[in-house]
């Protein structure tokens, strides 16, 4: 890098008077070439035309920075609106992504540009410069010769001499001003016009060395008070009437521009580039995006139910590959659909079929069977007994043959409800009703706590009271003759039925299990009532296509309980039941009637 | 006299069987067993209920029962071996006034039979009037009569007796289990949908507008009554 620098080659002179001597004395030649200034040199004071261009560069890095810190925190002002569209744009995420690389890519790059440049055109100058001023210091050192010392009319005349000399001399570094100096103010008190020069300079140059700075200096041609970045070379004339300090003052406005013009044109030509590679990839991106922002619509129709939905395919690219295997995983869950829905159908129908198949026979035997049983008392005793056993098998059979064509309906999705507004506790005590026998037959009786006021509650009452009537022949199945208790509750959102036994109870992790199908708690345990297995699985099913529970407790030795909750209004999703499902924590409901 | 029962039923086992329980019960049946035979065996024995499977050969069993209530009000019984709503449902708007599903008791189909073929001879003269008072529906009952703005109504026996059901008792709001219990004869609980279908048949012949009634109205979450005299 270039900085602003006082570069020295000490010892021109062999030797450094601390004071002018009024003794010429020889001056050793120059080396043929001066030495290029110390790259190496790092003093980083800022004056001078090369640090203006330095500082020009940063100041333009730190407001690019400053630019994107103000984005940012709009970014963060805009809030939750540009986070969504961030998260939901992948051309948005893109395009912002390739503007802050390429931005600062093409700023770090446009800095270095700068920056060689720059120090490519100073560093001409300087050898220029350099040159000329080695040149000059013969013609000075010959104007000086003819000065006697202490003559200072005719010192002031050289030296006037000299700078007309030196400026005719022409220039290959171009403009230039010279500036006399002595470090004997009484000398340099004659002199004209001086512009300053940096104390920094004056004092390697009066150290006897050829030295270089970078300052402002006056304007060449104009007023005076008009700066302009320059480079000065100073250095010492040993003469008779003491040290000189010959300056050679070069203006560089005209790197200056040079430089001011390739930081605009790297500058614009950056935005230029970042906004055109933005674009770019604004663009391409659409291309990826469009297509699956509509493989993504035609995905969500294909989910709602629309199964011929396709995405347009052109051309054999990735994306139109993308198109296709999209389109063929379609078409194959098409079929699959297709497929499951012929099976659906085939299994419905099947079910309808076997429903009638099975049942007109079944009707016959089911009147021959009735009509031997009504003429038993005719018969010898073991036909009588048969045709008894005949008779309850057949209800047992058609229980089951009920029972699985149910299932099957709820297997095959064509199960749907009869919705009615209607009290839950006249439901309960039909269903009760209906369960009286059994518990006669098991020594049990069912007692019910319902509040008073009647718990409207939309369902189907025929299959609620299917539901509670299988709850009612578990419990009563399991109940060793104690009672069962019934309990109804209901808030604003929902009601509940609780069916409580205090029989043989459940094991740990059976209460999950009495919702499966044919299931039994205790295999060894024969079925007394002659439930078919179905009927809790039946009930589950009824209670879900309510949007209702229906759950089991039980605990082994203590009892069972089974609650069923309902939302009181169609379509109500369920969050909490009126009643624990545990019966501990069972609060006795006020004004209920048992 | 026996009453008349004609039963149209492919399967002869089952016909067969029913004929040797309807016997025992004290009906006189005849036997069809397919749809196409169905309405000529229907003109020729003039029964006084029809047992009627729905799945016939020929023609079905809904085609043979719209035929039937078009020319008659004879009260037709399906035997279904169906009981979703969906074929039930059709099964009663084609024109059945009672279903009974596949297996059935004898008892049971023959209680559903007398319910049917139930009469009211101890009914003396009697006038019933509900509706809006600008158009009653006017009811005689002994005479089996319902007029409205003087053009007589056409109701079949069953439609007959839920409208008398309700008209008797104008501002009883009557649940659908005590119609069913009343008209059809159910003793326990029962389809409901059987009333449902019966009340808009029986709207759309009585109403000015079925979907605005104003005889037979809907009391939300209990059942029905009958509109203002």
């Amino acid at each position: 890098m270039i900085g602003p620098r006082t570069t020295a080659r000490p010892d021109v002179n062999g030797k450094a008077p601390d004071s002018p001597q009024l003794e010429v004395r020889a001056i050793p030649a120059p080396p043929d070439e001066p030495e290029p200034p110390e790259e190496s040199d790092s003093s980083s004071r800022s004056a001078g035309a090369g640090g203006a261009v330095v500082t020009q560069a940063r100041r333009v890095g730190a407001q690019v920075r400053q630019l994107l810190e103000v984005v940012g925190a709009r970014a963060a002002r805009g809030g939750r609106t540009i986070r969504r569209a961030w998260q939901h744009s992948l051309q948005l995420r893109v395009g912002a992504t390739t503007l802050v690389v390429t931005g600062i890519g093409v700023l770090l790059i446009g800095i270095f540009l700068v920056n060689q440049i720059s120090a490519g055109v100073l560093r001409a100058k300087r050898t220029a410069a350099v040159l000329q001023a080695t040149a000059g210091l013969d013609t000075v050192r010959r104007v000086f010769a003819d000065v006697s010392p202490g003559d200072i009319p005719s010192q002031n005349a050289a030296v006037t001499s000299a700078q007309s000399q030196l400026a005719a001399t022409g220039s290959q570094a171009g403009l230039f001003t010279i500036t006399i100096e002595s470090a004997n103010t009484s000398v340099s008190a004659g002199f004209q016009n001086s512009p300053d020069i940096p104390k920094s300079l004056r004092t390697l140059v009066q150290d006897n060395n050829l030295a270089i700075e970078y300052a402002p200096i006056p304007q060449p041609n104009g007023s005076t008070d008009q700066t302009v970045p320059g480079l000065i070379v100073g250095e010492p004339v040993t003469t008779q009437n003491g040290v000189f300090e010959l300056y050679y003052l070069f203006p560089l406005s005209a790197e200056a521009d040079t430089i001011a013009l390739v930081q605009r044109t790297v500058l614009l030509s950056g935005i230029g580039l970042v906004l055109f590679v933005a674009a770019i990839s604004l663009l391409v991106t659409r291309q990826v995006v469009r297509p699956v922002r509509v493989a993504a619509k035609t995905a969500e129709r294909l989910a709602a139910g629309d199964l011929a939905q396709r995405i347009p395919v052109r051309g054999t690219d990735d994306i139109a590959r993308l198109g296709e295997s999209f389109n063929a995983m379609a078409g194959s869950l098409q079929r699959q659909i297709r497929r499951l829905e012929e099976l659906s159908r085939l299994q419905r129908r099947f079910t309808s079929d076997v429903s009638h198949e099975l049942r007109t026979p079944l009707t016959t035997i089911r009147m021959a069977g009735e009509l031997l049983h009504s003429q038993r008392d005719a018969f010898p005793p073991e036909l009588a007994r048969s045709a008894e056993l005949l008779q309850a098998e057949l209800d047992r059979f058609e229980a089951l043959l009920a029972d699985l064509l149910e299932i099957s309906r709820y297997d095959a999705g064509v199960a749907h409800l009869e919705m009615d507004v209607t009290d839950l506790s006249a439901v309960a005590a039909s269903a009760i009703d209906a369960s009286q026998v059994l518990a006669e037959r098991q020594a049990s009786e069912i007692i019910l706590h319902a509040p008073a006021q009647p718990v409207p509650v939309a369902m189907d009452a025929r299959r609620v009271e299917r539901i509670l009537r299988n709850l009612l022949g578990n419990a009563l199945d399991h109940c060793e003759s104690r009672p069962v208790v019934v309990t109804i509750a209901a808030d604003d959102h929902s009601a509940a039925v609780t069916v409580r036994d205090s029989g043989v109870g459940l094991r740990a992790g059976e209460a999950g299990l009495v919702f499966n199908r044919f299931w039994r708690g205790d295999p060894s345990r024969s079925r007394l009532t002659g439930g078919t297995g179905l009927g809790l699985a039946i009930s589950l099913e009824d209670a879900r296509l309510h949007g209702g529970w229906l759950q089991a407790w039980g605990e082994r030795g203590v009892g069972a309980q089974f609650r069923l909750t309902l939302p009181r209004r169609a379509g109500d999703e369920l969050s909490s039941s009126p009643l624990p499902l545990e019966p501990d924590a069972m609060v006795d409901v006020p004004g209920s009637t048992s | 006299m026996k009453p008349r029962v004609l039963v149209v039923d492919d399967d002869s086992a089952l016909a067969e069987m029913l004929g040797i329980v309807l016997r025992s019960d004290g009906f006189d049946p005849s036997f069809v067993s397919d749809g196409t035979g169905a309405l000529a065996a229907f003109h020729d024995t003039k029964p006084d209920v029809v047992l009627l499977d729905l799945m016939l050969p020929g023609m079905s069993g809904l085609d043979v029962c719209r035929a039937i209530r078009a020319e008659s009000g004879t009260p037709i019984i399906m035997l279904t071996a169906k009981s979703d709503t969906i074929d039930v449902v059709l099964g009663l708007e084609s024109g059945a006034d009672d279903y009974v599903v596949k297996p059935f008791k004898p008892k049971e189909l023959v209680a559903r039979m007398r319910a049917r073929l139930r009469h009211h001879e101890d009914v003396a003269s009697e006038t019933l009037s509900i509706g809006p008072a600008e158009s009653p529906v006017s009811i005689d009952v002994p005479a089996h009569q319902v007029t409205r703005d003087g053009s007589p109504i056409n109701l079949t026996p069953l439609e007959f007796d839920l409208l008398v059901a309700l008209a008797r008792k104008p501002r009883q709001v009557f649940t659908r289990e005590v119609l069913l219990e009343q008209v059809w004869g159910y003793r326990h609980a029962a389809d409901t949908r059987l009333v449902n279908v019966h009340v808009q048949r029986l709207r759309s012949k009585v109403e000015r507008d079925p979907e605005r009634p104003e005889v037979v109205l809907t009391v939300r979450g209990v059942g029905y009554k009958a509109g203002p005299p």
